[in-house]
């Protein structure tokens, strides 16, 4: 008796569902599982190495050379933090940061928090001579 | 055979490009273009043949003025929360006073850049560290911010920030939990400018503060200390400050 009454509310579910279930793939199709950041990119030129690399590597690019910058004084700007920050912020917000934001859009999709702003400026140097 | 012939024609390639790099950069020996460029390239890492020092002139230092103090806090972002107690403090003004000439002092004073720095001593995880140079700095990537540092120190030269920053100047990142202090303007030192408060001194038309290289005879610094008595704060406990005194 127990074991119908279960059945029954399977097949309810089931019933319920399943126009959910042919809709699925299309709606995979169309999205994706999950929405994909969107990023504003103002500058679609080339970064300094190519976007694979870029997309797995930037981390240790960016430790590596903040070793180097705070204890050895070398400050080249291939791989600089503040190269990235002056090429990549939008040209909206003037920052890396926010919704759209070059860092924080894809940061928030990878669920990854990046420390390096709460020290590092998000936003480049405003050019002397222009307006705040 | 043939990728073997190839490979030989690339080493010999390279060895005529090393000669020639050398060539270059060794005219004769023991004359070398990099000596005789001052300049560092921004690949270059900082050298131990240079000492970095400020030379202040408390005859000229004027009671009163805070140009320095002023210039060192729009240059790296420290901004005035209105609470002193707890603001970082980079550079201050002190006033001396001798009771029995009635001489008055105002002298500037700083991280002290030391040679023998006990905030890098007490550090418990090296973010606290003289580079090369002699310039002593915080790697705020490793500093946990326990501040043994400020307690270290016996010029009272590191501060913790107490409060979230904004809008940092992109040459002098600062952020809450971490130690800091007078950092000699490294970012600009390694493009061979003056420190912010040296640069305001001479602006306003004081000339009381000289930066530059101790190590180098040259140098109108070493050539000051060499020629004028100056002293080092606390000079009893030995720990070389880069930092000197005239009239003291």
């Amino acid at each position: 008796m127990k074991r119908n009454g279960i059945g029954a509310l399977a097949g309810h579910i089931a019933r319920a569902i399943w126009p959910l279930a042919l809709l699925l793939p299309i709606l995979a199709f169309a999205s994706g599982r999950v929405p994909k950041p969107v990023i504003d990119i103002d500058k679609p030129g080339k970064c300094v190495e190519d976007t694979a690399t870029m997309r797995r590597e930037h981390p240790d690019m960016l430790r590596h050379q903040r070793d180097l910058t705070v204890h050895e004084g070398i400050r080249t700007r291939q791989h600089s933090l503040k190269e990235c920050v002056s090429c990549h912020a939008s040209t909206k917000t003037g920052s890396v940061l926010g919704e759209k934001g070059f860092c924080q859009s894809c940061h928030d999709y990878a669920s990854v928090k990046i420390d390096c702003f709460s020290c590092h400026a998000s936003k480049p140097k405003p050019v002397a001579g222009a307006k705040p | 055979m043939n990728a073997d012939a190839n490979r030989g024609l690339g080493r010999r390639g390279f060895l005529a490009i090393s000669a020639a790099t050398l060539g270059g950069v060794m005219l004769a020996p023991g004359i070398r273009l990099i000596e005789i460029a001052a300049a560092r390239a921004p690949e270059q890492a900082v050298s131990r043949r240079v000492r970095w020092g400020l030379l202040i002139d408390t005859n000229i230092c004027t009671p009163g003025c805070d140009d320095c103090v002023k210039a060192c806090a729009t240059e790296n972002g420290i901004k005035d929360t209105g609470r002193p107690r707890t603001d970082p403090q980079w550079i201050r003004k002190l006033e001396l006073n001798d009771r029995r000439s009635g001489r008055t002092h105002s002298v500037p004073v700083m991280c002290q850049h030391c040679e023998h720095p006990p905030c890098v001593d007490v550090c418990p995880t090296g973010a606290s560290f003289k580079r090369a140079d002699g310039i002593v700095l915080v790697d705020k990537h490793i500093c946990i911010g326990c501040r043994y540092c400020m307690m270290a120190c016996p010029y009272k030269a590191r501060s913790i920030v107490f409060e979230d920053v904004t809008d940092q100047n992109p040459d002098v990142p600062r952020g809450k939990g971490t130690a800091e202090g007078c950092t000699l303007c490294v970012h600009r030192v390694d493009r061979d400018r003056q420190p912010a408060c040296v640069e305001a001194c001479a602006k306003a038309g004081h000339n009381a503060m000289i930066f530059g290289d101790l190590n180098d005879p040259l140098s109108e610094i070493a050539q000051r200390v060499a020629k004028y008595a100056s002293t080092q704060i606390r000079a009893d406990l030995r720990l070389n400050p880069g930092v000197r005194y005239q009239g003291l």
